[in-house]
């Protein structure tokens, strides 16, 4: 399948990274090459086979729900862009 | 006496007392501050590591020094330093520093060892060349005989690999998620160990893709990476994937004896288009592991041609869940806002212009793949098919097979710039030997074994059973053994 301009829009909307308009269609092209590439899997017969989830067949630990860190406010804060007050700061969300 | 070239001479220098770590420390300083033209170190910490340098000879002098203790290294940009300037080689990282220290940092700081500073790489770790890093490449030391062009170290962790070949630190931190420790060590005639999965804490590594990375050892010997894997493994309780099981000591395992062991030579690595110096050495690999005693036997792993195609949906994926994080907000960059900009504004542009262009394709590549509609024909089928690699490693294993010899890249290091013009698959056609074995989750090592023609280094790579670096490294300790390189490169910078 083939990747237009209006899927690349969509998707770099969807990444939340802007692509100006007149760079849609490189990026495009680009996207094909590599789900050109990509569509070799669907040579594979896969019937059967489960989805590989982890390359170990360990169960991830389980500890108790409680508190382990925390208490460093201004530690979580110091490489924000912008924090006013013991918060982040971003611009207004809601009018 | 001569500054000693590897970390088991300079333990065993350190503790006689023929040299001191503040000594071996300078000198490294020394040598960085000359070597601006090679682009290794990004973020040099001179101070530092002269403290740390004397807290390690007051420790070694006290009788209480482990083997890395007073040992100068680098640092790849993508391990969290504590107040070290730690951004993953990305403007969207510009004045990060971090307020913790990674667990293998911490480990090696608590053995004693030196940071001298951190180490250029391609961003956020996706790049073969180093030259997706925002600090500008890394160069090879290596350049071909006669011949002035400027050399990729590979990539990622090509200021690493760059730093140990050109002798500015004794040995570096790597990390490899498709290849990156191994085929940067293979262009610049080091050593790269990639370990099993989850034998390394990954946390406070900045993250690409969760189930592939590892961190390991770049360093100029195999006895050395031995060593330095001692100091970074264990389990480690913040890291959910790290493997509570015992480290073994490594090495007390290079015993020089693999006679007995079952080498396994797989057919399908045999591609067409490889250039014949790289099946030379492979075939020069063979010969020395079998008059070392080693039993030969071809095998097959049938799936290996699918490798790259599932790497390359699997590691975007998770790149694009991992790299959602870098937003403006909680650290690094905030691009400016223009009037009537929203949150939505202040995401996209944060990421457009604090994201370099690889980043962004591999972000957007892994969102379009997990997104409706295409999550179970791309992500889902990509993660059978490594359920399959998997298996076909599984299968070889169960047989009796020890090892596996393959060259560790297609072609020597090419010229920066070179791929400028190439669309990106043909970039990623570097990782075709190594990618398999982060899908499967196996121990490797990239092992220097031979030169091309114009004198540039050749790798040759072994992939371990699950959880025995052990054997693993005794074996690429016999392979180092029988090829005998020697090769330095001649000093230009």
């Amino acid at each position: 399948m083939s990747i237009d301009t209006d899927t690349a829009r969509r998707v770099a909307r969807l990444a939340r990274i802007r692509v100006e308009e007149d760079q849609l269609p490189a990026l495009a092209g680009e996207f094909n090459a590599i789900l050109g590439f990509i569509e070799q899997l669907s040579e594979v017969d896969v019937t059967g086979v489960e989805p590989m989830t982890s390359v170990t067949p360990q169960r991830l630990k389980r500890r108790d729900d409680e508190v382990t860190d925390g208490g460093y406010p201004k530690k979580v804060l110091s490489n924000a862009p912008d924090a006013r007050e013991g918060f982040f700061a971003v611009p207004k969300v809601v009018e | 006496m001569s500054a000693p070239e590897t970390i088991a001479e300079a333990r065993d220098a350190l503790r006689k007392g023929d040299v001191t770590s503040a000594e071996l420390t300078e000198g490294y300083i020394s040598a960085i501050s000359e070597a601006g033209a090679l682009g290794a170190f990004v973020h040099e910490t001179p101070d530092l590591a002269m403290d740390m340098a004397r807290a390690a000879d007051k420790r070694i002098s006290e009788g209480d020094a482990p083997d890395m203790c007073g040992i100068p290294l680098g640092i790849k940009d993508l391990f969290c330093t504590q107040g070290v300037a730690s951004q993953a080689a990305s403007r969207i990282l510009d004045g990060f520093t971090p307020e913790y220290e990674s667990t293998v940092t911490a480990k090696l700081w608590r053995s004693g060892a030196v940071m001298l500073g951190k180490l250029n790489m391609d961003e956020f770790a996706m790049g073969s060349s180093n030259e997706t890093s925002t600090y500008g490449p890394a160069v090879n030391p290596y350049r071909r005989s006669g011949d002035t062009e400027a050399l990729t170290p590979g990539g990622s962790s090509g200021g690493s690999a760059s730093a140990v070949a050109a002798s500015l630190c004794l040995a570096a931190t790597g990390t490899d998620t498709g290849g990156s420790i191994r085929q940067p060590a293979a262009f610049t005639g080091i050593t790269g160990l990639k370990p099993t999965y989850g034998r390394v804490s990954r946390w406070g590594i900045i993250a690409f893709a969760s189930s592939l990375d590892q961190a390991g050892p770049m360093t100029r010997t195999v006895r050395d990476s031995a060593i330095m894997l001692q100091a970074m493994a264990g389990h480690d309780a913040s890291d959910s994937t790290s493997a509570d099981i015992p480290v073994p000591d490594f090495e007390a395992a290079l015993t020089g004896d693999i006679r007995g062991k079952v080498i396994g030579v797989p057919r399908e690595y045999r591609m067409d288009g490889i250039p014949k110096e790289i099946d030379t050495l492979w075939q020069d690999g063979v010969r020395m592991l079998r008059e070392a005693g080693a039993e030969i036997r071809e095998i097959s792993l049938p799936n290996t041609k699918y490798a790259l195609p599932a790497y390359y949906v699997i590691a975007p994926a998770e790149a694009s869940s991992n790299l959602a994080r870098y937003d403006g907000v909680r650290f690094g960059r905030r691009a400016k806002s223009e009037p009537g900009d929203g949150i939505l504004e202040m995401y996209e542009k944060t990421r457009a212009e604090g994201f370099g262009a690889e980043v962004q394709r591999r972000v957007m590549v892994g969102t379009y793949v997990l997104s409706a509609g295409f999550y179970d024909a791309y992500y889902n089928r990509a993660r059978k098919v490594r359920a399959l690699i998997k298996h076909d490693f599984d299968t070889a294993f169960d047989k009796g097979v020890d090892a596996i010899l393959t060259p560790t890249t297609p072609s020597a290091a090419f010229a920066l710039g070179s791929m400028a013009d190439a669309d990106p698959v043909q970039m990623y056609l570097n990782d075709v030997f190594t990618v398999t074995v982060n899908l499967a989750g196996l121990p490797a090592i990239s092992v220097p074994a031979g030169q091309t023609e114009d004198g540039l280094p050749l790798g040759l790579q072994l992939i371990g059973r699950p959880w025995d670096e052990s054997g693993l490294l005794n074996t690429a300790d016999v392979l180092e053994r029988e090829a005998g390189f020697v090769a330095r490169p001649e000093r230009w910078w």
